[in-house]
């Protein structure tokens, strides 16, 4: 068993690092207090490719792994969250599944665009009534001659409003299944910005990530070709779930950038902050504070690569993102919080980016499935 | 177009200069990076492919782990790789390895190379002129803009800097430019780039792979430097610190400059 990096994977991560340092760093603390997008950098991430960083080359992507993907993610988040998100919703919640269930046409007329970074992708999973009970939902859509009609409503959606391609999962039906009891018929779909009965509601107000643009989805008799049905009639919810697999790697990602971003300036800060007559990192509680910090940073990530390399090789690997995404969210917080206490006072003012950081950690252990979720997943396959 | 640049492999000084005991750079120690101005040099080959078209080769000269640099510069849009390395070649000064890069660009064909100005490890700005001068080429050093390249009839149109000014030369191809690292801000590599530059082969040069020249000029035999000592800068002391008049400060200073002698 190798724990090294190829030499490949250690070149990408010095891009990233680089690009994150010199491009997105500079422009975190500003992002996030005045709530704009940061487009003037997506549009930088576009023309790298790291908008498409898994998608096949054939598809107007880079054609890397998983992997390669995931510690773009980190290494934007160890300076910014909502840089991280913004690639990570892109990819994992919009590419991810055309690549996955899209038909060719729908490849070529979506994928190509998303991976090449000429357009933005986001999607709409949460309702009001269906977060953590995904099945609970009330967006409908109804075949009617050559169009799907939406009505509905999704909330909580990541680059709503700024992306230019959505996928949505709507009610199509209601089946009886073996015993006769009722279900919903649930259904993937591709809907584009500009769309007839496709608007925009409010706009979220956050704790952390401010930068990212949370917005409600509303579909009012919203028509979209019937060719825009992405996989078959009733597997949405399958497609959905399979979806945040792959999405609860980015955001483990995100959590692992954050908590590694943390650690990094807290041992910067406890070298110069004196207290005593002594740095403060001199002080037996601080070292121990950053060992542990420092040990379970290297857990999440280990959890996290390995994630990243299943999704790879592997069919199937809820487990192991479950895993990583909750573990690393739960590292995240708390690794930002203590970064927070041993920065003291300072900590708690918006001039140290841990403050923003211990802000930007909390959605970590809620979007793509709550960490009781990613308990759920990770139990249920204990006791199946 | 052809278009050869040389890259260098140096250590990265931003985190300090390291020693080995007998006075040379501890390079396992540090970083390593390309070189800033070799690597503008490269952004302005890259600059000039998007523009023309043109087939990138990338040469450098070290240890078998320069091999690093190459494959970034692939990865930023370069062609082709090519490692010279041998134990003989170790210790060259500027003579030494310019012979040694001349001797294997005898084997490329090119309609323009480019050089860095100079190494952050060295800073003699020597390397790129004295290659010129081995293959008989033109030189323009400390390129800070290229202005035009005419291929039909042959010349490149670029300014040097110069103290206050720049100069506007044209020179017939093919030439050599020195690039200092204001002519441009160097490119990303792109993720999909250096698994493409990892795919691909580097071609590996020896000393029986160098053409046309003389092992009396190779390796630190073939150097006629000689390092007497090298260190790290001296760090200079917090000085002293007086608050006069304008008047005041007039005669101190006089007094302090009379006393060392220097007026």
């Amino acid at each position: 068993m190798d724990f090294t990096l190829s030499k490949e994977h250690e070149m990408a991560r010095t891009l990233f690092h680089d690009f994150a340092e010199k491009e997105v760093k500079p422009l975190a603390q500003e992002v996030d207090e005045t709530e704009h997008f940061p487009a003037g950098t997506v549009a930088k991430m576009q023309k790298l490719g790291f908008m498409g960083i898994p998608v096949p080359k054939e598809y107007g992507g880079q054609g890397c792994d998983p992997l390669t993907y995931t510690m773009c993610v980190e290494e934007l988040s160890k300076v910014c969250g909502t840089t991280g998100v913004i690639v990570s919703a892109h990819t994992s919640l919009c590419c991810d599944p055309i690549q996955t269930y899209g038909t060719e046409e729908q490849k070529q007329k979506y994928l190509v665009p998303l991976a090449k970074g000429e357009k933005l992708g986001a999607f709409g999973l949460t309702e009001p009534g269906a977060g953590t009970d995904a099945q609970g939902q009330q967006t409908k859509a109804v075949l009617e001659g050559d169009e799907w009609v939406l009505n509905g409503s999704k909330i909580f959606i990541t680059n709503g409003k700024e992306a230019d391609i959505y996928v949505i999962i709507a009610v199509t039906g209601v089946k009886e299944d073996a015993r006769g009891r009722k279900k919903k018929e649930i259904s993937a779909f591709i809907v584009e910005k500009g769309t007839p009965g496709f608007s925009f509601g409010t706009k979220e107000k956050k704790m952390g990530i401010r930068g990212s643009a949370t917005y409600e989805l509303i579909f009012t008799d919203c028509r979209i070709p019937k060719e825009n049905l992405l996989g078959q009639i009733g597997k949405g919810f399958g497609i959905a779930m399979h979806t945040l697999d792959g999405g609860r790697i980015g955001i483990a990602a995100q959590a692992l950038g954050l908590a590694e971003g943390a650690l990094e300036r807290t041992v910067e800060y406890v070298k110069e902050r004196k207290q005593f007559g002594r740095s403060i990192g001199q002080f037996q509680n601080t070292q121990f504070q950053l060992a542990d910090m420092a040990t379970k940073v290297k857990a999440a990530q280990l959890l996290v690569y390995r994630a990243a390399m299943a999704k790879k090789t592997q069919k199937v690997y809820s487990v192991e993102a479950a895993m990583a995404k909750l573990y690393a969210a739960e590292v995240a917080m708390e690794v930002t919080t203590k970064a927070v206490q041993l920065h003291g006072g300072y900590g708690y003012t918006r001039e140290y980016d841990v403050e923003r950081m211990m802000r930007d950690a909390k959605i970590t252990e809620i979007y793509e499935g709550t960490s009781e979720v990613q308990r759920m997943v990770i139990s249920g396959s204990l006791l199946k | 177009m052809k278009i050869v640049v040389c890259v260098k492999q140096v250590p990265d000084t931003k985190g300090g200069v390291k020693f080995n005991p007998d006075g040379t750079l501890d390079r396992s120690a540090m970083l390593a990076i390309m070189n800033p101005d070799d690597k503008a040099g490269l952004e302005a080959a890259l600059r000039l492919k998007d523009q023309y078209g043109a087939e990138v080769t990338v040469v450098t000269m070290g240890l078998p782990k320069a091999e690093e640099v190459l494959r970034e510069a692939m990865a930023m849009g370069a062609d082709k790789g090519v490692l010279v390395t041998d134990r003989v070649l170790g210790g060259a000064d500027t003579w030494a390895t310019s012979q040694t890069i001349a001797g294997a660009l005898r084997n490329l064909e090119y309609d323009l190379i480019i050089t860095g100005r100079q190494a952050i490890d060295g800073d003699t700005a020597q390397v790129g002129p004295q290659i010129s001068e081995h293959l008989g080429l033109p030189v323009i050093s400390y390129a800070q803009n290229i202005r035009e390249v005419n291929l039909e009839e042959k010349y490149i149109v670029v300014e040097r800097q110069y103290d206050d000014r720049y100069h506007v030369l044209k020179a017939q191809l093919p030439c050599l430019l020195t690039a200092l690292a204001e002519l441009n801000e160097p490119r990303y590599m792109t993720p999909g780039g250096i698994f493409d530059a990892y795919a691909k082969d580097i071609t590996v040069w020896g000393r029986n792979d160098l053409k046309d020249v003389e092992d009396s000029n190779l390796g630190l035999k073939g150097s006629p430097t000689q390092i007497a000592k090298a260190s790290d800068k001296v760090r200079k002391g917090a000085g002293e610190k007086v608050t006069l008049d304008p008047a005041g400060s007039a005669d101190y200073i006089v007094a302090k400059l009379t006393e060392k002698h220097v007026i």
